[in-house]
C-alpha cells in the first residue's frame, strides 16, 4: 500500500452520534445548522472542486475522445469497448494481478511471523522502530535502492551471488526477473508496517484467554488456529485489503526501477494508464481505464465490509 | 518475558533462541539496505568503479553530498566521476518542507473543524456528508488525478505551488474520518456546561476541544508528515521544473539525467539519503510515539 489511499479500517465500525437530549422541537435544518455549515466549509470546498468534481467530471471525459489541444469529441461507449477487446490493457491488468500475487501472499505470511515473533519476544519498541525504517523512506529511495544493489554489474546482491558461484542475474533487466524483483522491492519496504499492524491486534488479545485455553489442555497449534487466527480477523482483513488495493495502484517503484520495461514485463495497469494520460495525451481512454480499475477495487472494499460484519462478536 | 501465558513459559528454551535468531535475520534484511545506500553515498564517485563491491565504504567522503546540494559546481562533479548534471536538492529539500508543512498543517487544523459538527452537532444532512465524504477513501488515486491535472493545467497553475498542494491541502477523508472517531467519544458534557456559560461553537472548538484533542491530532501529524514527505506521484505530474520539484521527483529526474550513459549512483545514493535523514531523525526523536501512531492507525 504506496499510496495513501486507506480504505476505512476493519474495526471502523462507525459510531453513530448521540442524540442530543432536547425536548423543544428543532428547526427545520437543525438548531446547529448555521454553525456547523462555517465549520465545514473550507473541507466542503476542498472535497467538491477536488473530488466531488473530477470524480464527475471522469466520467464525463470517459465518454469522450480528448488529447487536451483540440476540443473533447463524443465517442461514446468506444473508449470501454476499446478498453475491454485491447491485448494491451488485458496485458496490463494481468501483469498486475501477478504482482498483486507475488506480492501478498510473501509480505503476509512473513509480517504475521514477525508481528508473532515480536509479541513472542520482547516488549522493545527499539526492535518494532527498527523494523518500520523500510516503510518510512519514500517508494523511490527504495526502488533507487534496490536499483542499485539489483544492478547487474556493480551491484552488490550480484557481488554476493557471483561469491557464491552462481552467475550474474540481471534482475530489473530481466523481462523473466523484473517483476519478481519490483515485489521484492515493495514486500522489503512493507513487510515491517504490516508486521506492526497486525502486532498491534495481537496485543489487543487478552492473555486470560489463552490461559483458559491451555488450562484446558489446548496445544500450541491449537490455539493459534483456534484463538489467534480468529480474533486477529479484523486486522488482518484490513492488512490484506489495504495491501491489495495499494498494490493494485503501484506506480512510484516502477517509475524509477523499470518504466513498464523490459518488454513490457512490468507495465502494470496505473503506469498503463499513466501512458496513455500523460505521454500519449489519450484523456478519455485512460480515464475510462481508471475507471474500470475503481470498479475493479470496489469489489474488495465491499468484500472487506462483508467480511467484518460478521467479525465483531468474535472477542 | 513476564506475561507470557503459562504455556509458553514451559516451552524448552531454544524455541526463544530461534526465534531472535529469525527476527534478527528479518531485521538485518531491513537494515542492511540502509547502510549500503549510506556506505554508497559517501564513496568517492571514481572509486564506485575501481573497487570490488564492499559493505565498507572506501573512505567517508562527502562530496557527494556537496555535490548533490550544489556546493560544488558541475563540472568539479563531472570530473570527479559524477554524471555531470546539475541538481538542486537544496531547493526541492526546502520545497518539500514547506509542501510536506502547509499541508499537513492547513489539512489537519481544516479536517478537526469538519469532523467536529460531524461528531458533535445536530443539523440537516450530517450523516449523508460524513458517508458522502468516507466514501472518497476508496477511489482510486489516478482516478482524480486525470482530471485534476486537467483543472489544474486550466487555472495555469502548473509547475506552481498552488498546482501542487490544491488538491490535497483543503480536505482529506481519512484525516476527516479519523478525528471524527475521536470527536464522538468525548464526553457530551464538554459542550454543555460552557454552552451555559454563553461560549460560542468556535470558543469551545478552539478553547476545548482542540486541546484535549491533543493526542489524536498528534498522531494524524505524524502519520500525514511521513506520507506527505515521501508523496511522488503529484507532484510527479504538476511540478515539473527546476523550481517546483520535491526530493523524491528530483531524485527520479536525477536518475534520467545521464551524461555518461550510467546512472550517478554516489550522487543518487547521497540524494536519496539526503532524503531519508528528516524521517529517520524523526523515528530517533519520536520513536516510541511514531511507532505508537502505526499501530494506532491500523486499530482506530
Amino acid at each position: 500500500m504506496s499510496e495513501p489511499v486507506v480504505p476505512p479500517s476493519p474495526a471502523a465500525q462507525v459510531i453513530q452520534p448521540r442524540a442530543a437530549s432536547h425536548a423543544r422541537r428543532p428547526p427545520p435544518l437543525g438548531r446547529d445548522f448555521g454553525p456547523a455549515m462555517l465549520f465545514i466549509l473550507p473541507a466542503l470546498i476542498g472535497f467538491a472542486v477536488f473530488f466531488l468534481y473530477p470524480a464527475i467530471r471522469a466520467v464525463i471525459v470517459s465518454f469522450t475522445s480528448w488529447n487536451l489541444l483540440n476540443p473533447p469529441q463524443n465517442v461514446g461507449f468506444h473508449n470501454y469497448q476499446h478498453a475491454l477487446t485491447s491485448p494491451h490493457f488485458w496485458h496490463a491488468l494481468w501483469v498486475t494481478v501477478l504482482y498483486v500475487l507475488y506480492n501478498i501472499p510473501i509480505q503476509t505470511v512473513l509480517a504475521l511471523l514477525v508481528a508473532i515473533l515480536i509479541h513472542r519476544t520482547t516488549k522493545s519498541v527499539l526492535i518494532r522502530a527498527l523494523i518500520l525504517v523500510p516503510y518510512l523512506l519514500s517508494s523511490v529511495v527504495a526502488g533507487l535502492l534496490w536499483l542499485w544493489m539489483l544492478n547487474p554489474v556493480l551491484g552488490i546482491l550480484n557481488a554476493i551471488i557471483a561469491h557464491l558461484g552462481f552467475g550474474h542475474q540481471a534482475f530489473f533487466g530481466s523481462p523473466q526477473q523484473a517483476l519478481a524483483s519490483v515485489a521484492a522491492v515493495n514486500i522489503w519496504q512493507f513487510l515491517g508496517f504490516n508486521a506492526i499492524l497486525i502486532f498491534a491486534g495481537l496485543q489487543s488479545i487478552p492473555a486470560e484467554i489463552y490461559e483458559a485455553a491451555a488450562i484446558d489442555g489446548a496445544g500450541e497449534l491449537t490455539l493459534f488456529g483456534r484463538i489467534t487466527l480468529p480474533l486477529l480477523r479484523p486486522v488482518l482483513v484490513f492488512v490484506l485489503v489495504t495491501s491489495i488495493v495499494g498494490s493494485f495502484q503501484i506506480f512510484a517503484t516502477i517509475t524509477v526501477t523499470t518504466q513498464g520495461g523490459p518488454a513490457n514485463a512490468t507495465n502494470v495497469i496505473v503506469w498503463y494508464i499513466y501512458q496513455n494520460a500523460f505521454q500519449f495525451l489519450k484523456m478519455g481512454y485512460a480515464t475510462a481505464t481508471s475507471l474500470i480499475l475503481f470498479v475493479l477495487l470496489l469489489f474488495f472494499t465491499i468484500l472487506q465490509f462483508r467480511l467484518l460484519r460478521g467479525g465483531e462478536s468474535d472477542l | 518475558m513476564t506475561a507470557l501465558p503459562a504455556p509458553h513459559r514451559r516451552r524448552p528454551k531454544y524455541g526463544r533462541y530461534l526465534a531472535w535468531l529469525v527476527l534478527a535475520i528479518i531485521l538485518a534484511i531491513a537494515l542492511l539496505p540502509i547502510w549500503v545506500m549510506v556506505s554508497t553515498a559517501l564513496t568517492y564517485p571514481k572509486d564506485l568503479f575501481d573497487s570490488n563491491v564492499s559493505l565498507i565504504p572506501r573512505g567517508a567522503s562527502f562530496f557527494n553530498f556537496a555535490r548533490v546540494l550544489g556546493i560544488v559546481s558541475a563540472n568539479a562533479s563531472h570530473a570527479a566521476g559524477g554524471s555531470g548534471a546539475s541538481i538542486n536538492f537544496a531547493l526541492a529539500l526546502r520545497n518539500t518542507v514547506l509542501y510536506a508543512g502547509v499541508i499537513v498543517i492547513v489539512q489537519t487544523l481544516l479536517s478537526a473543524m469538519a469532523a467536529y459538527p460531524l461528531a458533535r452537532m445536530r443539523f440537516f444532512g450530517r450523516d449523508f456528508l460524513f458517508y458522502l465524504f468516507i466514501s472518497a477513501l476508496m477511489i482510486p488515486q489516478i482516478v482524480l488525478f486525470i482530471p485534476n491535472f486537467i483543472l489544474i493545467r486550466q487555472l495555469g497553475w502548473i509547475n506552481t505551488f498552488a498546482g501542487l498542494i490544491a488538491p490535497t491541502v483543503l480536505f482529506s477523508p481519512f484525516s476527516v474520518f479519523f478525528l471524527r472517531q475521536f470527536f464522538l467519544a468525548l464526553p457530551k458534557e464538554i459542550e454543555e456546561s460552557a454552552r451555559l456559560d454563553g461560549a460560542s461553537h468556535f470558543t469551545i472548538f478552539w478553547r476545548l476541544v482542540l486541546p484535549i484533542s491533543w493526542p489524536p491530532i498528534a498522531t494524524l501529524i505524524l502519520l500525514n508528515s511521513i506520507l506527505m514527505w515521501n508523496d511522488f506521484f503529484w507532484p510527479f505530474l504538476v511540478g515539473r521544473n527546476s523550481q517546483t520539484r520535491l526530493l523524491t521527483t528530483v531524485l527520479q529526474f536525477f536518475q534520467t539525467q545521464t551524461p555518461n550513459g550510467v546512472p550517478d549512483w554516489t550522487g543518487l545514493m547521497a540524494g536519496s539519503t539526503l532524503a531519508s535523514i528528516p524521517v529517520l531523525i524523526l523515528l530517533v526523536v519520536l520513536g516510541r510515539r511514531v511507532v505508537q501512531s502505526i499501530q494506532f492507525s491500523g486499530l482506530k
